[in-house]
């Protein structure tokens, strides 16, 4: 008989998409332990507490936290969906370009500087308006569309004062007149599960900012570029986000490593919680590479 | 039927029948957002403020 295999949920707020992969790790009977993140510590010296699962899943709210609680599960060889890798990928915004670009998936046009000076030349470079991001954040925050270069100058200098360094990392994107919707592509291994449209008329599409969700067919063109796109990040289960250049066509904005599927699994009907679970069973019994967390 | 109180402004909360343990739910009254810390017995304490590196 096979071993029982034991999973770890490592979470800090239950959100909706918490609440239905617990619900799709009981009904398939999966051993399943629930990690609050905020309430654990790791001792170096000790790895066989965590060495007992067979997988971890990491559903961390924090970007910090899930990625360090990664770094040591995988130096102990522990398997985690996804990886360290995969986070340090797709938590940065600037990572993710790299990745992107090393890939030669087409993505916008972004330039990064590191002073508020030589910010000002790349958005100048570019040309109005362009849109400033922070290199880590997630749910629409803290982005800037600039218009002018009186704000262009306002908005640098106060990020290099206000903002810890991370501000000072200047990540400067293109403006895309995209038609009033992004997609949000679900991959989970060599699958793309189901794709949305995230609708909204403010230029800021994410649901989290009240863009509403609606089907988009999975076109194989649009298949194939959410495929290469997570990948180029070493794979696992990711949410890749869509732009729609009106001549460029698809281009890849960014991929997020603990997805959220709170309109997706509702609008399109498929059980996206019970897709992760799958594929994390499949990663807990080794049938699928670790890339940078080989079991010792 | 379980409730709590809400600690910021007192009023009484129903839980949903699968509420669940480090859930969010928000105040009907006054719109806080609460975290569930237990279930047996019902309590909620208000939730962390979101932080910068917080998301997906």
């Amino acid at each position: 008989m096979r071993p029982r295999l034991r999973v770890g949920v490592l979470h800090s707020r239950v959100r909706v998409e918490e609440k239905w992969i617990f619900a799709a790790l009981e009904q398939r009977g999966v051993d399943y332990e629930r990690l609050d993140d905020r309430r654990i510590f790791f001792d170096l010296d000790h790895p066989e507490t965590w060495r007992q699962y067979d997988a971890i899943l990491e559903r961390s709210i924090s970007y910090t936290t899930g990625l360090n609680a990664l770094r040591i599960l995988n130096a102990w060889g522990v398997p985690t969906v996804n990886t360290a890798a995969v986070a340090e990928a797709c938590g940065d915004k600037l990572a993710t370009s790299a990745a992107l670009s090393k890939a030669d998936v087409p993505q916008p046009h972004n330039l990064i500087a590191f002073t508020p000076e030589s910010a000002l030349e790349a958005v100048e470079k570019l040309g109005y308006p362009v849109v400033l991001k922070p290199v880590v954040g997630s749910w629409g925050r803290l982005l800037a569309k600039i218009n002018d270069r009186d704000a262009a100058e306002a908005l640098l200098e106060h990020k290099a004062v206000l903002g810890s360094y991370q501000h000072s990392i200047f990540y400067v994107q293109e403006f895309i007149q995209k038609p009033g919707r992004d997609i949000r592509a679900l991959v989970v291994g060599d699958k793309v599960v189901t794709a949305i449209y995230r609708k909204s008329p403010h230029w800021i599409t994410n649901t989290a900012r009240g863009g509403e969700g609606e089907i988009c067919p999975l076109r194989p063109d649009l298949e194939e570029i959410c495929f290469r796109a997570a990948q180029a990040v070493g794979g696992g289960v990711l949410a890749v986000d869509v732009i729609e250049h009106p001549e460029r066509g698809y281009l890849v904005n960014e991929i997020n490593h603990t997805m959220e599927f709170h309109t997706a699994q509702p609008l399109t009907g498929i059980d996206v919680g019970a897709v992760v679970v799958d594929y994390v069973v499949q990663v807990a019994r080794g049938k699928i590479a670790q890339p940078g967390g080989i079991r010792v | 039927m379980t409730t709590v109180t809400c600690p910021e402004c007192a009023a009484e909360i129903t839980l949903e029948a699968d509420a669940e343990v480090n859930e969010i739910i928000v105040c009907s009254d006054c719109g806080v957002d609460l975290e569930i810390t237990s279930l047996a017995p019902a309590a909620v304490e208000l939730a962390p403020m979101e932080e910068e590196d917080w998301g997906e």
